[in-house]
């Protein structure tokens, strides 16, 4: 059990803050408009260049390589939804680290999503 | 402020793309990690035998092909979406791993289970009502 909680913290927390240095990093690039191979080419480049962006992706592969640890211990469609949590996680992320405007409707939706995630964990087969 | 019609159409077009590979790769993934087996010896030389197993697989590297697809969506709608938009409208993944779960994998998805993830989907449609966009461009 306390290898799953590891697990299940890694994914949430590294997942969600790699996220969100990664949307910072997308940001300062800004909006991609042209969507030729070439083009999104020169956009991930660009984008490899943002400081924001080897943050995310470094806590990102932490949160990968936990998902695959815990893949290994539950079924996917268990592991996947349970990792859900992290939609309070982000939508606070996205108002506090983005100046996003998450409307109480915006809210209302993320905890639906809560409710729903801890729904199927207490439906565990 | 407003969406234009154009901007939630490709915010919609790349959600839809991470919905597809997304779910596509964790079913890839839980598949050839379910071949690999449980990680049982934890010292670094287990863990390094661990995991070159599972890259040695093929399922493995095809659920994280799928998964760099879903990466790409994601980046590029970042780029002008709000991630607090992005985040819970992709969760519609959800019903679609339960569904290959059970389809492909064989899975047990419970009644309560389903409940939950009909749920997950009332409060995407709630999220997606909102404008995709919130910050200056």
């Amino acid at each position: 059990m306390l290898r799953e909680t590891v697990f299940y913290l890694l994914i949430v927390v590294a997942g969600t803050s790699g996220e969100l240095c990664v949307t910072r990093a997308m940001k300062t690039i800004g909006e991609v408009t042209d969507f030729r191979p070439a083009s999104l080419l020169r956009v991930v480049f660009r984008a490899m260049k943002v400081g924001w962006m080897w943050i995310g992706l470094g806590q990102m592969t932490l949160a990968f390589f936990a998902l695959l640890g815990m893949l290994s211990l539950e079924n996917v469609s268990m592991v996947i939804p349970v990792t859900a949590m992290s939609y309070a996680f982000g939508a606070l992320g996205g108002k506090l680290f983005l100046g996003e405007r998450v409307t109480p409707q915006r809210w209302a939706g993320v905890l639906l999503v809560c409710v729903g995630v801890t729904l199927v964990f207490i439906g565990k087969g | 402020m407003m969406p234009s019609a154009g901007l939630r159409f490709k915010t919609y077009l790349l959600i839809s793309m991470m919905v597809v590979f997304g779910p596509l790769g964790d079913v890839l993934l839980g598949k050839g990690m379910k071949h690999v087996g449980a990680l049982a010896d934890w010292t670094p030389t287990g863990l390094f035998r661990f995991f070159d197993t599972a890259f040695g697989s093929t399922t493995i590297w095809l659920g994280i092909g799928s998964l760099f697809a879903f990466f790409m969506a994601y980046i590029l709608v970042l780029s002008w979406a709000d991630y607090s938009f992005v985040q819970p409208a992709s969760s519609v993944a959800y019903g679609v791993v339960a569904l290959l779960g059970y389809l492909v994998l064989r899975e047990t998805i419970t009644p309560t289970r389903w409940a939950g993830i009909a749920i997950i989907c009332a409060g995407v449609f709630i999220v997606g009502q909102t404008p995709p966009r919130t910050t200056e461009s």
